[in-house]
C-alpha cells in the first residue's frame, strides 16, 4: 500500500510538467497553431526561474530569503521568459506565416541552446564544483504543502501532499477545459483553429486570437519547466536534466484528444508509465532493458493515434486548420 | 403591394484593374419583393451583390437604403443596415452544431448561453417554415441542411435583405422548392429578397422581377409576369457577334469516340454526370457548352481517366489499330499514350497540368520524364520542344529556363497547349483554353484547334463565350445540371437556343 501511494505521488510530480506543457500545447493548437517548440519553451521556463532565483539568492543570501519573493521572482522571470519565446513564435508563424513545424522545431533547439547556455554560465558565476546549480532556499518555498496534509492520512498523502504548482496545473487545466467549451471566446477561439476564414468572416479577429492563446499556452508550459526544477529536481538545476519531457507533453495533446481536462489523467498515467520501471521487478532483465519501459508513454500514444485515427470520430481529430498558415487573401 | 422601396443602386460601377466588372448599375430592390439577378458567368453578379454586401466597395455610384444614401465598407456594416447574403460557397465550422454556428462572432447578446440561442433560432426556423434541428452538427449535414444554417445565421443576425447567390445550384428539385416555399413566406413577412440565378424557370417560378445583367452591364429589369424566357434568353445572351473564324468542313468523319451513359457524383453526392451520351469524331471540332460547373471538368476527366464513375462507357476507335477499346478500363497514362490528351485551364490558370515553380522544359518533361532507359532523364529533346512551342506560338518568356509561374496568364495557357498538342493527339480535349487571353492570342489558339481538326484529330472544346462556340465548333453538345440538354449544329443554331438549353432544368416530374 505504502509503495503504491509513494508510486502514486511520484507519478503525479512526473506529471505535472508534462500537464502544463499538454495544457499549454492544447490552447496552442486550439488556434490552429502546432507549437513544437514547447520543449524548448519549458526549458526556456526552467532557465529563465533558475536565473531569477539565483540573482535574488545570491543578492540577499540563501537564509534571509523572503518566502513570498522568492516564489515570485522566479515566477515572473520564468512566465517573461516563456512569453518571448511564446512572442517570437507567434510573430514568425502568424504575421510572417512561416512554417510551423519549421519554426517550432528551431525555437526547441534555440531554447535547448539557450538553457545550457545560461545554465552552465550561472554554474560559473557560482563556482560550484559540481556542474549543477543548487536553489535549495527557494525550492523549499516552492515546496511548502498543505500543512493538514499529514493528518489526513492515506487520502492527505494522495491528494493533498503537493506543492502550489501542482493544484496551479490542475486548476489551470480545467478553467482551460471550461472556457473552451462554455464560453463565447472559446467557441471564438475554437472557430479560429478550425476554419479560419469562417471565423474572420463572422468578424472574430483571427490574429489577436492566434496570437493570444499561443501566448499564453508558451507561458503555461513554460511554468512546467518551472515547476521541474524548482519542485521536481529540488531546485537543481543542471543542463539537460530535463530530457524529452517536452515531447511526452506533445504526446498527451494527442492522447488526451485536445481535451485539458482529460490531460490530467493522461500526465499522471504517463508520469507513471516513465518511472514504472523503478517500481517493477522483473528478474533477469538488467538496467539497459529496464530502458525499454521508458517507451511506453510513447507506445501507448501511438495506439492512441491508431485508434483515433481508425474510428474517424470528428471531435477526436486535431483541429481541422492545424498548421496552416491562415491569409485573408488566399482563395 | 405597395411598392416601397427597401435599397436602390444608383450608377454603380466597379473596376478590377483593367477588367470593369459593373458598369453603371442600378437596381431598385422593394419590400416584400423577390428580384432575380439574371446573366451568363461573369456578367458581374456576384460583384455586384458583393459591393452591397460589403465584401467589395464600389468605386462610383452611390447605394440608398430606405431612400437614405449610405457607405457601406464591411460586412458589419451590411448587417447593421440589415443586409444579410448567403454565399455559394458556405462559412460554417464543421465541427460545430447549428446553433454554434450561428452565434459565431456575436458579442453583443450579453451572457454565452447556448440554450437562449437555440430556442431562438427554432423560433425563426418555424415562423418560416425551416427544418432544422439546431443541434445537429454541420458535418452530418446534407448540402440543402448547410444552406439552411446559412439563411438561419443571416435571419438570426436580424437581416431584412436577403441575398443569396445562386442557392439552388446545390439542391435537389425538391429541396430548391422547399427553399422557394420558405422564400415565399419571408417575403410575405416583408423581407427583401434578391436571388442570384441563371437558372430561367426558377426565375419564372419565384421572383416578382428581374434584372439581368450582360458583361458588367446593366441590361434592363422587366416584370416577371410581363416577360417570356425567350425575352430574358436575349436579353441575357445579347445580339449575335459575327467572329472571323475560318470553319472548314469535317473531311470524312468518323466516330473517334462513343460516349454512352456517364453517371457520376461528386464527394458530397450530388450528381454532377447524369446519363451523358454522345459521339466525338474524327476531323471535328464537338464543342461543350454550359454554366460553369454544369459538369465540363468531369466530363472532361472521365474521359481522361482522372475521375471515379457510377456507370456508363467511353468507347475509343482507334486509328491505328481499327480496334475499339473501352477507356474505363485503362488507366490515365495508357489512356494518354492512345492520344487522347487533355488541356484544361482552371480558373487560376496553373492548377492542372504545369507546376508554377518549374521551368519550362521541365514543364514539358512532366510528359516524358518516363522515355528513354537512361537512367538519368533526357533533358535534351524536352529543351528543344519547349523552344519549338515558344517560336511557334510566340510565347513571351525571357527563355526556356524561366519557371512558368512567372509568365503571364496568355503565355501559360500556349505552353500548355502547345505541349498536349505538340504529342500528337488523337483526341484534343481543351477547356478554356482562351480563358483570360487578348483577341490575338485567342485567334491563334482558335488556329491552332482548327489545325488540329484538319489534321483528323477529334477536338473537343469547352468554351464560355457563346459567339466562339457557334463560330468555330461544327456540333455543340449542352450540358445544364450535368445533363445533356441538346446537340446541335453549330452552323444552323443561334446563341438563343443554345443560350436557352443552358439553362433549361429539369424541374417539375423531370420533363425533357
Amino acid at each position: 500500500m505504502m509503495m503504491f501511494v509513494q508510486f502514486f505521488q511520484r507519478a503525479v510530480m512526473q506529471g505535472i510538467p508534462l500537464l502544463f506543457g499538454a495544457t499549454g500545447e492544447i490552447l496552442t493548437e486550439k488556434s490552429g497553431h502546432l507549437n513544437l517548440g514547447i520543449p524548448g519553451i519549458m526549458y526556456v521556463g526552467a532557465i529563465s526561474g533558475v536565473i531569477g532565483s539565483f540573482f535574488y539568492e545570491s543578492s540577499v543570501g540563501a537564509a534571509n530569503i523572503n518566502p513570498f519573493l522568492a516564489v515570485l521572482i522566479p515566477l515572473l522571470t520564468s512566465i517573461l521568459g516563456s512569453l518571448i519565446m511564446g512572442l517570437i513564435y507567434c510573430f514568425l508563424t502568424v504575421t510572417l506565416r512561416a512554417n510551423q513545424n519549421v519554426t517550432g522545431l528551431a525555437l526547441t533547439t534555440f531554447g535547448t541552446g539557450f538553457g545550457n547556455f545560461f545554465g552552465g554560465s550561472l554554474i560559473k558565476i557560482s563556482g560550484s564544483d559540481m556542474p549543477a546549480i543548487t536553489l535549495s532556499a527557494t525550492s523549499k518555498c516552492f515546496k511548502t504543502s498543505l500543512p493538514f496534509a499529514d493528518s489526513l492520512g492515506v487520502i492527505g498523502k494522495l491528494f493533498f501532499s503537493y506543492s502550489f504548482l501542482v493544484y496551479v496545473a490542475i486548476i489551470v487545466a480545467i478553467i482551460s477545459s471550461y472556457v473552451l467549451n462554455h464560453t463565447r471566446t472559446g467557441l471564438h477561439l475554437r472557430a479560429v483553429g478550425e476554419n479560419p476564414a469562417t471565423a474572420d468572416a463572422a468578424g472574430i479577429n483571427v490574429n489577436r486570437y492566434k496570437y493570444v492563446t499561443t501566448c499564453l499556452g508558451s507561458i503555461i508550459a513554460g511554468l512546467g519547466g518551472l515547476y521541474y526544477v524548482m519542485d521536481y529536481a529540488s531546485g537543481i538545476w543542471s543542463n539537460g536534466g530535463f530530457g524529452d519531457r517536452g515531447w511526452l507533453a506533445v504526446a498527451i495533446v494527442i492522447f488526451a484528444l485536445w481535451r485539458p481536462n482529460w490531460a490530467i489523467p493522461a500526465s499522471i498515467l504517463f508520469g507513471g508509465l516513465f518511472i514504472i520501471y523503478n517500481y517493477i521487478s522483473i528478474p533477469g532483465l538488467g538496467a539497459e532493458q529496464m530502458e525499454l519501459f521508458k517507451m511506453l508513454p510513447y507506445l501507448v500514444t501511438l495506439i492512441v493515434l491508431i485508434i483515433i485515427s481508425m474510428r474517424e470520430k470528428r471531435e477526436s481529430q486535431p483541429p481541422q486548420a492545424l498548421g496552416l498558415s491562415y491569409f485573408r487573401e488566399d482563395r | 403591394m405597395a411598392e416601397v422601396p427597401a435599397i436602390e443602386l444608383k450608377n454603380i460601377t466597379k473596376v478590377f484593374g483593367d477588367i470593369v466588372a459593373n458598369k453603371d448599375v442600378c437596381l431598385t430592390v422593394n419590400r416584400g419583393e423577390i428580384l432575380s439577378i439574371l446573366g451568363e458567368n461573369g456578367s458581374g453578379k456576384t460583384t455586384l451583390m458583393n459591393m452591397i454586401s460589403g465584401i467589395y466597395f464600389p468605386d462610383y455610384g452611390q447605394i440608398f437604403i430606405d431612400g437614405k444614401e449610405v457607405e457601406i465598407k464591411s460586412p458589419k456594416d451590411a448587417l447593421d443596415y440589415k443586409i444579410g447574403m448567403v454565399h455559394q460557397h458556405f462559412k460554417l465550422v464543421d465541427i460545430f452544431t447549428a446553433a454554434e454556428n450561428t452565434v459565431l462572432g456575436l458579442k453583443d447578446e450579453g451572457r454565452y448561453n447556448l440554450k437562449k440561442s437555440t430556442a431562438k433560432i427554432k423560433a425563426i426556423a418555424d415562423l418560416y417554415g425551416f427544418d432544422l434541428n439546431p443541434n445537429k452538427k454541420i458535418y452530418e449535414m446534407s448540402v440543402s441542411e448547410k444552406q439552411t444554417v446559412e439563411i438561419i445565421k443571416v435571419l438570426y443576425r436580424g437581416a431584412d435583405i436577403l441575398i443569396l447567390d445562386e442557392p439552388t445550384a446545390v439542391l435537389t428539385p425538391q429541396e430548391t422548392q422547399r427553399l422557394f416555399s420558405v422564400l415565399r413566406r419571408m417575403k410575405a413577412d416583408g423581407k427583401s429578397i434578391i436571388i442570384i440565378t441563371h437558372k430561367l424557370n426558377e426565375v419564372m417560378e419565384i421572383s416578382d422581377r428581374v434584372s439581368v445583367l450582360r458583361k458588367g452591364h446593366y441590361i434592363g429589369t422587366v416584370d416577371t409576369d410581363k416577360t417570356t424566357e425567350a425575352e430574358l434568353t436575349e436579353m441575357m445572351v445579347g445580339k449575335k457577334i459575327t467572329l472571323n473564324i475560318d470553319r472548314s468542313d469535317p473531311v470524312n468523319p468518323t466516330d473517334r469516340l462513343i460516349i454512352k451513359g456517364l453517371n457520376c457524383v461528386d464527394k458530397e453526392g450530388i450528381k454532377v454526370l447524369d446519363n451523358v451520351s454522345f459521339t466525338a469524331k474524327s476531323g471535328e471540332i464537338l464543342g461543350v457548352a454550359g454554366i460553369a460547373g454544369s459538369g465540363q471538368r468531369e466530363l472532361l476527366e472521365a474521359i481522361a481517366g482522372l475521375q471515379v464513375l457510377e456507370s456508363g462507357e467511353i468507347v475509343y476507335n482507334n486509328p491505328a489499330t481499327g480496334e475499339s477499346e473501352d477507356l474505363r478500363n485503362k488507366t490515365p497514362v495508357q489512356i494518354r499514350d492512345l492520344g487522347v490528351r487533355l488541356s484544361f485551364v482552371p480558373e487560376d490558370r496553373l492548377g492542372m497540368g504545369l507546376v508554377g515553380n518549374m521551368d519550362l522544359t521541365d514543364n514539358m518533361m512532366l510528359r516524358s520524364y518516363s522515355k528513354g532507359h537512361s537512367l538519368f532523364v533526357e533533358r535534351g529533346k524536352p529543351k528543344e520542344l519547349a523552344e519549338k512551342i515558344v517560336d511557334d506560338l510566340e510565347v513571351v518568356t525571357p527563355s526556356v529556363q524561366t519557371p512558368v509561374r512567372k509568365l503571364s496568364g496568355g503565355n501559360v495557357q500556349k505552353v500548355l497547349v502547345g505541349r498536349e498538342i505538340a504529342a500528337a493527339p488523337t483526341v484534343f480535349m481543351a477547356a478554356y483554353p482562351v480563358r483570360g487571353l487578348d483577341i490575338n492570342s485567342s485567334y491563334m489558339i482558335y488556329n491552332l484547334l482548327n489545325q488540329q481538326k484538319e489534321d483528323g484529330v477529334s477536338v473537343i472544346f469547352v468554351g464560355e463565350d457563346l459567339d466562339v462556340l457557334i463560330a468555330l465548333c461544327d456540333r455543340i453538345v449542352v450540358l445544364s445540371s450535368g445533363k445533356v440538354t441538346g446537340i446541335v449544329d453549330a452552323r444552323e443554331t443561334t446563341k438563343e437556343e443554345v443560350g436557352l438549353l443552358m439553362t433549361k432544368t429539369f424541374g417539375k416530374g423531370g420533363e425533357e
